[in-house]
Parts: C-alpha cells; sequence; structure tokens
C-alpha cells in the first residue's frame, strides 16, 4: 500500500450485497440513504433562503426552479425523505429511550409503516399544498 | 506512564463516541418538534411569492424557530454524514480529507443561512 495512503486496518461497515433484503434491513438502509439525501437538500433549501435574502432577481430565479417539473419532482422527493427520516428518527428514539419495539414481528411491521408514512404523507401534503 | 498498545498502533477509541451519540440525539429529540413547524411554514412562504416569504422570515417567533431548525439539522447532518464516511471510507487521507470538506460545507452553509434570516429580519423593520 506504500504511496497510495495508510489504509485503516478496521473492517469497514457491511454493504449492501451482504445482506439479506427484508423490511427491517431496508428500513435501516433508507434511513441512511434519506439522511444523505437531505444533506443535499438542506443545501438547496439553504440556496433558497439566501436567494431569499439576496433580493427578488436572484429569487425570482431560484423559484422557476422550484414550480419547474424536475424541481417539483425533486420538492416531493425531499418530502418523502423528511417524512421517512422522521419516522425512522422517532424509532431509533424509541429504541434508544424506552426500549421497545426489538421483537422481529413489530420490527418488520414498524418499517412497514414508516415506508407507507412516508410515501401517503408525502402525497397528502402534496395534494393539500397544490389545492389550497 | 505506558500506553497502551491500541493507542501505540493508533485502533483506540477515540473517546468521542459517547458524546457523537448524545448529541445526534439530543438535536434529534429538538427536530421532533422543530421539522413539523418548518415543513408547514416552507410551503407556506414558498407559495406566498417574494414578499410573502419576507414578511414570513421577518416575523420575530418565525425567525427564532428558523434559526434552532436550523442549527439543529445542520448539526445532525454534520454528525451523520461523518458516521457515512467513517464507514465506508477506508483510505486514511481520503477519509480525513471528506471529514474536514463535511465540517467546512456544513459550518459555511450554516453561517450564510443564519445571516440570511438576521439579515431579511433586521431589514424588514418589523
Amino acid at each position: 500500500m506504500a504511496g497510495q495512503g495508510r489504509a485503516d486496518p478496521r473492517p469497514l461497515s457491511p454493504h449492501v450485497q451482504v445482506w439479506k433484503w427484508h423490511w427491517t434491513m431496508a428500513g435501516s438502509i433508507f434511513h441512511r440513504v434519506s439522511g444523505v439525501g437531505l444533506y443535499g437538500g438542506a443545501f438547496l433549501i439553504g440556496a433558497w433562503l439566501i436567494a431569499l435574502a439576496s433580493g427578488p432577481e436572484a429569487y425570482a430565479f431560484v423559484e422557476s426552479i422550484v414550480f419547474s417539473l424536475p424541481g417539483q419532482i425533486l420538492l416531493f422527493l425531499w418530502s418523502m425523505a423528511v417524512l421517512y427520516h422522521f419516522a425512522n428518527g422517532l424509532r431509533h428514539l424509541i429504541w434508544d429511550g424506552p426500549m421497545v419495539g426489538f421483537s422481529p414481528g413489530l420490527a418488520s411491521l414498524w418499517s412497514m409503516f414508516n415506508f407507507a408514512f412516508a410515501i401517503i404523507g408525502a402525497a397528502a401534503i402534496w395534494s393539500l399544498a397544490s389545492f389550497y | 506512564m505506558t500506553t497502551s498498545a491500541k493507542n501505540v498502533r493508533g485502533l483506540g477509541s477515540a473517546g468521542t463516541g459517547t458524546q457523537h451519540h448524545i448529541r445526534q440525539r439530543v438535536t434529534a429529540l429538538a427536530l421532533l418538534f422543530l421539522v413539523p413547524w418548518f415543513m408547514y411554514s416552507i410551503i407556506h412562504a414558498c407559495k406566498a411569492g417574494y414578499e410573502g416569504a419576507l414578511t414570513w422570515v421577518a416575523q420575530p417567533l418565525n425567525a427564532i424557530l428558523l434559526i434552532l431548525t436550523l442549527s439543529a439539522a445542520l448539526y445532525h447532518m454534520r454528525l451523520g454524514m461523518q458516521v457515512v464516511i467513517e464507514d465506508y471510507i477506508a483510505k486514511s487521507g481520503t477519509k480525513q480529507a471528506l471529514l474536514i470538506l463535511n465540517t467546512f460545507a456544513v459550518i459555511a452553509l450554516t453561517a450564510a443561512t443564519i445571516l440570511s434570516v438576521l439579515k431579511i429580519w433586521f431589514t424588514a423593520g418589523a
């Protein structure tokens, strides 16, 4: 490894391909995926806020992106990621605090609920936001 | 005075894991209350156009909650991204570079967004 930089001898976290797909595994990996997505989303929300502080021209530019089709799709995915990370984050807090929800049956059901919450919640927010 | 073998080999615990874990949870707890408010408000502000969005940010309660949401969310996401980098990047130099980039990017975004809120708040004359 000389000249390539010292590799950390500690093992890497297990990657997605060594896991069998099941609800709780998907629930965990999507918590991380949505978290990374929201990291990017925060920079876009930040751009909106900075544009608002910069003046009407900058804001008009950002607004034209927000209300374009790609912008709307991105916002829909963003709200889905927020809701999923929120629901599954609450689950993490319940694991850490009251320490309930570890039995396999309940854990799988809870994962399914979180996915459903994110998809249905985002659709509900979007229809409410566009109709009134 | 002896140095333990794990430290000589650079494999010991950094000793900051517990603090990291607790901070991740405390910011999560704050976001549990702030995010629902933020989701509701940002949609209204976005639909209100330039003047409407300015009026929204300029209200003291909104400005305070916005700064709290930004602080908690950005700190939370810096901690989260740190773990993702540590988990998947084995090469020491690349890992250190990405960890520093994560810190710089998040602090820059924090400074820029909070300054934006304050600028709107102060210049609106509310």
